[in-house]
């Protein structure tokens, strides 16, 4: 893992309501980060500040880079990314979709399409590729938000709660994918669940928030 | 009824026969409008996107307005245009008043909240799951706002058709403004209501019937926009 995220005595307030409390942690090594607890631990929102989309109301997410701090600008959000709960599908066909992330960085043509190609296929998507993404199952969707990360090659992944609302079939598909992502691509993921027994499957380190308190299990 | 079987019979004749006074009237109430479509997107999609984006102080009070506008009666805004373009008006110097000009100012008018406003709902009405993800990936600000556009499209054309239907078929401003000078200012709808007055009804009827026919076609346009909204099609 050349990039590490420390998180340092993060807490976020809502409405009053104290949904982080000084959570911190340190994702030094690359494997798989699982953060398991019950719906309204926080743990989507500790995702959202750990991706730069929110900004704590106290603490710090500092970004390492062979052992220099990185500056929270737009090239260092685009070396991470987080795919929602609910994927956010554009309503655009399965490959404008996963060229969404190319195409912002100005990257398009035959090279662009060749990496959203071998993304789709890796999802299990390829034969859907001009169908329109906002007519795939939940399931589909979720592999698509897989996909969309992916063709980015970032080098940490924050997956929010990627089963939450998928078949069987399809949460066995995402969690093998899950785990090709980090023994092909050496990409560092940090998923959240609510589901203990996904996240001993497919995380190499575990952690816990309960009530907005952050720690290892 | 026979009056009326009679006139439609003779506006039949007027629309195949390609009539040179009916002609020019189309085309005339054809550019009016047009031009203050263009006008009234030209100012009012930018400012539906910064109502739909941005958050200032009184956002909540010129959304009021700007809704409240929407049903303005085109008779007060013409009254409104009128009293600003006449001799001893802030803009009498112009000499705009019976002109065509002065009739696309009133319908800009009348456009632009219906524009601005329905930009706005289309904008705010997009899953704000959109803007988070489209972030996620990467997305400078003004990407994030360019993808949130794409996504409300649908709802933006929906809003210029609207437009385009409400002062295509309005007669109270135009005439005010326009004073119905035929050759010059003349237009279908104050067309209609003169030769109506002074019981000339073919040339009145042929108009009415090219206006359901632009109402009917403004109206199927809205509703294959709606349905693209709501049951997507590849692209």
């Amino acid at each position: 893992m050349n990039m590490q995220l420390t998180v340092s005595n993060i807490t976020k307030i809502y409405d009053s309501i104290r949904i982080l409390s000084e959570c911190s942690f340190s994702f030094e090594k690359s494997g798989i980060y699982g953060i398991t607890g019950p719906n309204g631990s926080g743990k989507s929102t500790f995702l959202r500040i750990c991706s730069l989309l929110e900004t704590p109301d106290e603490g710090k997410v500092v970004y390492l880079s062979d052992g220099r701090s990185l500056t929270n600008d737009i090239s260092l959000r685009r070396r991470i990314t987080l795919v929602l709960p609910g994927v956010g599908v554009f309503n655009a066909t399965v490959m404008k979709n996963v060229l969404y992330g190319l195409h912002i960085r100005g990257q398009k043509g035959k090279d662009a399409e060749e990496r959203g190609t071998v993304a789709l296929e890796f999802v299990g998507l390829h034969n859907k590729k001009n169908q329109n993404a906002l007519t795939l199952s939940s399931g589909e969707k979720q592999r698509l938000g897989l996909a969309r990360a992916l063709v980015i090659q970032p080098d940490i992944v924050f997956l929010d709660e990627p089963t939450a609302s998928v078949d069987r079939k399809n949460t066995a598909m995402i969690e093998d994918m899950i785990i090709r992502l980090k023994n092909n691509n050496g990409i560092t993921v940090v998923i959240t669940t609510h589901d203990a027994a996904q996240a001993k499957r497919l995380s190499d380190y575990s952690l816990v928030m309960d009530s907005g308190h952050l720690s290892p299990e | 009824m026979t009056t009326f079987i009679d006139a439609s019979v003779r506006a039949f004749a007027l629309i195949s026969g390609f009539d040179r006074e009916l002609m020019s009237v189309i085309s005339l109430s054809l550019m009016v409008s047009g031009t203050a479509l263009l006008i009234a997107a030209f100012i009012g999609l930018p400012a539906g996107i910064i109502l739909g984006f941005r958050k200032f102080p009184l956002k909540g009070l010129l959304l009021s307005i700007l809704n409240s506008f929407m049903g303005l009666p085109p008779v007060v805004v013409g009254l409104f245009v009128y009293l600003i373009l006449s001799r001893s008006g802030p803009l009498g110097f112009l000499s705009l008043l019976y002109t065509p000009s002065a009739m696309i100012i009133a319908q800009s008018i009348l456009a632009f909240p219906i524009v601005a406003s329905l930009c706005h709902s289309a904008i705010v009405s997009v899953d704000p799951i959109i803007r988070q993800a489209s972030a996620a990936l990467g997305a400078t600000q003004f990407q994030v706002s360019v993808t949130v556009m794409k996504e409300a499209r649908h709802g933006i054309m929906s809003g210029i058709i609207a437009a385009l239907g409400r002062v295509i078929g309005e007669v109270g401003a135009i005439l005010l403004v326009g004073g119905n000078i035929a050759g010059y200012t003349r237009v279908m709808t104050t067309t209609i209501a003169l030769e109506g007055d002074k019981g000339n009804f073919e040339l009145a009827l042929a108009l009415g019937m090219i206006l359901l026919v632009l109402s009917l076609v403004i109206n199927a346009s809205l509703h294959w926009i709606q349905k693209q909204a709501i049951r997507p099609m590849n692209r």
